[in-house]
């Protein structure tokens, strides 16, 4: 019996232009239920925008969206019953306490303020912030805030989750912890999607991502798949010594990179290159190729907007 | 452009009801605003002037500028509800990203708007009503009918409003709906003195804006009087709300879905 996938997104040929400029361009996305799905790219490379159309708030310029059955834009106000939202920036109320921008998004949603309440404390127990109900929204640190804006997102039960770089300018403790809870989340049968820049977020998080540059989508798979398949499985790094780069070259099936005062050299065994620099006298670091390599690679060294 | 027919539902009155929810947490300071502020032009101006018009219109001049002042502060009310708070709503404070996360649509955040910003022009109409009867200021029960025409002087306003806040990108931007539109209507149609005192061309020009309007129908139901031309009245600030309030609605689309 073939394994059945229901999708939670299915977009076909989706397209966005701002003015002439094309940001989304004709992209195929297939997010199975249930999965942890990433979505990679450098700044401006069309994530954010791909993600309002999937909330149904940036009409597409072409294409076809279903999500969660649901035809967007047509039908984007059932979708988003369904929906949570972690946006890239921090909109929650500042006229209102912790606690009270929860009620009120219940609210948005049409939730009875009486039913929501238990919900409401168990999502302050879900991301840590018992004995905040009365804190004003300013009060907050960026962490604390960033955990709210979770639990809001959480406060309809969605099926979907869209999570725009939820961890960006967040120190390793909160990300760590938020990345426990998006693991939670997809243990209950969630389907999350993500974007991100963080590359060992995505290797460590996602079941299946797509890179995406410049509106495009270079490649889709699983990140070891990816690695495995895009890249050399091991990499030499360099740090100002420009004579490593004659060493590298000499040995052969090794690809080589400069970047800086850096030179990485990547190839499937390592051994060999080490022992070459170190009879050179050329310090040098090995490591097994990541995500970030292959991105690398896909999107190039050059700085974005 | 979206020139879709408004879509009317529910989510109109749970935006309204967020608006409601922070203005009743500083209820006091509302309250006091909408009381102070009518206070102190009725008995400074009332008073003050009064002392050299013994009678205008037929009544002393503390009533005849009562009613002008409950009709200008619904709109100043209205207005500035519609531009100041509803652009921090929409521009630094991302209130309506927020809300366009959720089954909430941009029709919904239009239309709340200005059923809220309504709102908070009638409660400065009750403030004033209720200081003019302490002052004695006021004739009849009929006077009480004047709250609904405020509320309605409220939407008609905060609809116009709301336009120049779905164009504006800075603040700025509100000093010409300010200094263009508000501050005209404030000094020439009949808040402090009647239309007919104006040359006629002029007389002839008020009336194409709606406070003239809006002061024709409350004034007489405070000092009991007859309104004349009553349904005349209505239709002009009912047209001046459905053709802005609809443009507002096209407007915030644009801005909003992109």
């Amino acid at each position: 019996m073939s394994e059945r996938r229901y999708l939670a997104v299915r977009a076909r040929g989706l397209t966005k232009y701002y003015a002439d400029r094309c940001v989304v361009d004709r992209i195929n996305l297939d997010i199975p239920q249930g999965c942890l799905f990433g979505v990679l790219g450098p700044n401006g490379a069309g994530k954010s925008t791909t993600m309002r159309m999937l909330q149904g708030v940036t009409p597409p310029d072409d294409g076809d969206l279903v999500v969660m059955g649901c035809h967007i834009p047509s039908q984007a106000v059932r979708a988003r019953t369904r929906m949570g939202v972690i946006p890239q920036t921090d909109n929650l109320d500042p006229d209102f306490t912790v606690e009270e921008n929860l009620q009120v998004y219940a609210h948005y949603f049409g939730m009875d303020a009486q039913a929501v309440q238990p919900r409401i404390s168990e999502l302050l127990h879900f991301v840590d912030l018992e004995g905040y109900e009365r804190a004003h929204i300013n009060s907050l640190s960026g962490g604390m805030k960033r955990r709210l804006t979770f639990a809001r997102a959480l406060i309809n039960e969605p099926d979907l989750i869209i999570l725009d770089e939820p961890t960006t300018g967040l120190d390793p403790q909160v990300r760590h912890q938020i990345w426990d809870k998006l693991r939670e989340l997809r243990q209950q049968g969630r389907t999350l999607l993500l974007t991100t820049h963080y590359l060992e977020e995505a290797q460590r998080l996602c079941d299946e991502l797509v890179i995406i540059d410049q509106g495009k989508i270079l490649e889709h798979g699983r990140p070891q798949e990816l690695i495995a398949r895009l890249v050399e499985s091991e990499v030499v790094e360099i740090h100002d010594n420009p004579r490593a780069m004659d060493v590298l070259q000499s040995i052969q099936g090794c690809r080589t990179e400069s970047s800086g005062g850096s030179i990485y050299g990547y190839l499937h065994n390592a051994k060999s290159a080490i022992d070459l620099l170190h009879e050179q006298g050329i310090a040098s670091l090995q490591r097994p190729a990541n995500l970030e390599d292959v991105f690398l690679k896909l999107t190039g060294r050059g700085l974005r907007g | 452009m979206d020139y879709g027919l408004p879509h009317i539902g529910p989510g109109a009155l749970r935006v309204a009801g967020r608006n409601f929810k922070v203005w009743r947490k500083l209820i006091i300071a509302g309250v006091l605003v909408h009381i102070l502020e009518p206070l102190l032009y009725l008995v400074a101006l009332g008073y003050g002037l009064g002392v050299f018009i013994r009678e205008i219109s037929g009544m002393t001049y503390l009533s005849f500028l009562a009613s002008g002042i409950m009709v200008s502060s619904a709109m100043m009310t209205a207005s500035f509800e519609s531009m100041f708070s509803a652009f921090s709503r929409l521009d630094h404070q991302r209130t309506y990203e927020g809300l366009m996360a959720t089954p909430l649509i941009v029709d919904d955040i239009a239309i709340g708007e200005i059923i809220w910003s309504a709102f908070k022009a009638a409660m400065s109409g009750i403030g004033i009503l209720l200081v003019a009867i302490l002052l004695g200021a006021v004739e009849g029960w009929r006077s009480l009918l004047a709250i609904p025409v405020v509320f309605l002087t409220g939407l008609t306003f905060a609809a116009m409003a709301l336009n120049t806040t779905a164009l504006a990108r800075r603040w700025d931007f509100f000093q010409y709906y300010m200094t263009l539109l508000l501050t005209p209507m404030m000094l020439l149609c009949g808040v402090f003195y009647p239309v007919s005192s104006l040359p006629s061309w002029m007389q002839t020009a008020v009336q194409f804006l709606p406070l003239t309007h809006a002061i024709d129908i409350i004034r007489p139901l405070l000092t009991g009087q007859s309104v004349s031309n009553l349904m005349l009245h209505l239709l002009v600030l009912l047209v001046y709300l459905l053709v802005f309030g609809f443009a507002s609605l096209v407007l915030l689309r644009k801005r909003l879905y992109v």
